[in-house]
């Protein structure tokens, strides 16, 4: 593992570790103090505008390569909160810390480096409909400044990795469902981001593509990176061996028990 | 409705901007920006250029008039132009003194009363006398020695060129007038498109401002599709604006009377005219620098 908890690939990750874009972050921005949790939220609590508190007192900590489902009800928040994480919404009070960084403290011109080492997966994909494939997976390398032989490189690679080497240059229009899945994942990831979170990814595919997909999060996570998975599909859930993080009207229940060992 | 072509520069761009409505009508404002802009400029240079002219050509001159008198007891004509070339060349600081042959006259009032009239004997037409000076002259002794001999005025051009010079500076003020109008309604027609272009693109935006694209990364998207179509717009405006001025200036010059000035423009005066469309560049790319990262500085 490097200095913030990102192991250097695994033998079943290899290809993936070879397709994803080599890290390029500045040093000195996650000493390892620093980056003793990747997410630490304190009291944090969340209204949209003068409605009721969504989420209340919600307090966790997230260490660097865990992997948690977020689970709950319709309307418990699970959006909201990872809306908070990806730094989409700032809280009506409480503390939120990402990567060993306050954000209320941190100057806005600071905020775009920090999101490019959050990786999302929307519920609706969010794929831009102009773009092809690989230009939609090839956003974060080209907003971060990379060059062109590179960003084409490891798009290419990354998209054959999930399947769709031959669907480069397809528009979002002409891909099934479980496809655009698919390029949503790759731009999530392909900027090896130290922070990957998934609002219903299995939401829109069948089980069988779904369980790929968790395999996919899963090569993620063995490469270092902390994952949340937000989620209703309670058969993928107990496939895999991680703890969740529970909403209940607005409260957060941290279940450390892997979920196999429920009743 | 079918998207612009983009320019070489730029091959990708995140937004899908050049499909938006807005994109026609900035090209369109622009074209018509540039256009009344280079006119107005053009406008400008060609009356101070010929006030210049004017302005070198009557300074330090003077034109002294003789005028036929009728009566009895009033004294020739001759007579008295002879008196008054006599005083003017014994003043000091005048080099010349000659009168104008009543071709020369007539000459000059063609334009106005036709070849014929102008030549018509009954006219009572004044004898010119053109005076070259060499150095400065005493205006008002000249006058003064000038007013013993009936029937003659003298003019220095001084109440002319003033109004010349109120009427060239009234030409340029009224030119940068327009210029700034032109200048601040194309600023108002990109904050316009840029607005609306965030507004239909709002979700693209606050995607990739969520996926980290710095400010300037959105931005110079906005500027370079706007820098297009301002280039584009700008190359139509002045296009049009040199068709103008070339169609006024064959107008001009096929008067048999020549009573316009000069309205051709020098080389220097083209170039200037060129640098419109690109300072209508500069100031559409600011603006919409500005727009976006205005609107941007909103998001969290």
């Amino acid at each position: 593992m490097d200095s913030c908890g990102m192991k250097q690939g695994s033998p079943l990750g290899a290809a993936l570790d070879a397709a994803l874009r080599p890290l390029h972050r500045a040093p000195g921005r996650c000493s390892t103090a620093r980056c003793a949790h990747v997410i630490r939220f304190e009291n944090v609590g969340l209204r949209y505008g003068t409605g009721p508190e969504v989420l209340r007192d919600i307090s966790f900590t997230l260490p660097p390569g865990s992997f948690h489902f977020l689970t709950g009800a319709s309307g418990a928040g699970k959006s909201s909160l990872l809306k908070l994480m990806y730094l989409a919404h700032r809280p009506s009070r409480g503390l939120i810390s990402v990567f060993g960084q306050d954000i209320a403290r941190l100057k806005r011109e600071d905020l775009p480096e920090l999101r490019r080492q959050i990786g999302v997966v929307f519920q609706d994909f969010a794929l831009l409909g102009h773009l092809s494939a690989l230009d939609n997976v090839a956003l974060p390398l080209r907003m971060g400044g990379a060059g062109e032989d590179e960003v084409v490189e490891h798009c290419t690679e990354l998209l054959k990795w999930v399947g769709l080497g031959n669907h480069l240059d397809a528009k979002p229009s002409v891909l099934s469902g479980g496809q655009q899945q698919r390029v949503a994942i790759a731009r999530a990831v392909i900027n090896r981001p130290r922070l990957l979170l998934a609002d219903e990814p299995t939401g829109n595919v069948d089980d069988g593509i779904g369980m790929r997909l968790l395999y996919l999060f899963e090569e993620m996570h063995k490469l270092g990176a902390t994952v949340v998975i937000a989620t209703h599909n309670e058969t993928l859930i107990r496939r895999f061996e991680h703890p969740r993080l529970h909403l209940e009207n607005g409260r957060l229940h941290v279940l450390h028990q892997p979920a196999s060992s429920w009743v | 409705m079918a998207a612009l072509p983009t320019l070489p520069f730029r091959k990708r761009f995140d937004l899908p901007l050049a499909k938006d409505p807005t994109a026609r009508f900035l090209l369109l404002i622009t074209a018509v920006m540039v256009y009344l802009a280079a006119l107005a400029l053009a406008g400008a240079l060609v009356v101070s250029d010929m006030a210049r002219r004017w302005d070198s050509g009557l300074a330090g001159g003077l034109t002294v008039q003789v005028v036929p008198l009728s009566g009895p007891g009033a004294a020739p004509l001759a007579e008295r132009l002879e008196k008054t070339l006599a005083i003017l060349r014994g003043t000091p600081g005048i080099r010349s003194a000659a009168a104008l042959s009543q071709d020369q006259v007539a000459h000059l009032l063609e334009p106005w009363l036709g070849r014929e009239g102008a030549k018509d004997p009954m006219l009572p037409v004044p004898t010119l006398v053109d005076v070259v000076a060499s150095g400065p002259v005493d205006v008002a002794a000249l006058q003064s020695r000038l007013s013993a001999v009936p029937g003659v005025t003298l003019d220095d051009h001084a109440a002319w060129l003033a109004d010349l010079r109120a009427f060239a500076g009234s030409v340029e003020l009224a030119a940068a007038g327009i210029v700034l109008l032109v200048g601040a309604a194309a600023v108002a027609s990109v904050v316009f498109a840029v607005r609306a272009g965030l507004a239909i693109h709002r979700n693209v935006v606050e995607l990739l401002h969520l996926m980290g694209a710095p400010d300037r990364y959105v931005s110079r998207q906005f500027e370079a599709h706007v820098l297009g179509l301002c280039l584009r717009g700008g190359a139509c405006g002045l296009g049009l604006a040199a068709l103008t001025l070339f169609a006024v200036t064959r107008a001009a010059g096929s008067l048999r009377a020549s009573l316009l000035p000069d309205a051709s423009l020098t080389l220097g005066q083209w170039a200037a005219l060129a640098l419109v469309p690109l300072i209508a560049c500069v100031l559409a790319v600011l603006t919409a620098r500005w727009t976006v990262l205005r609107t941007l500085e909103t998001m969290p």
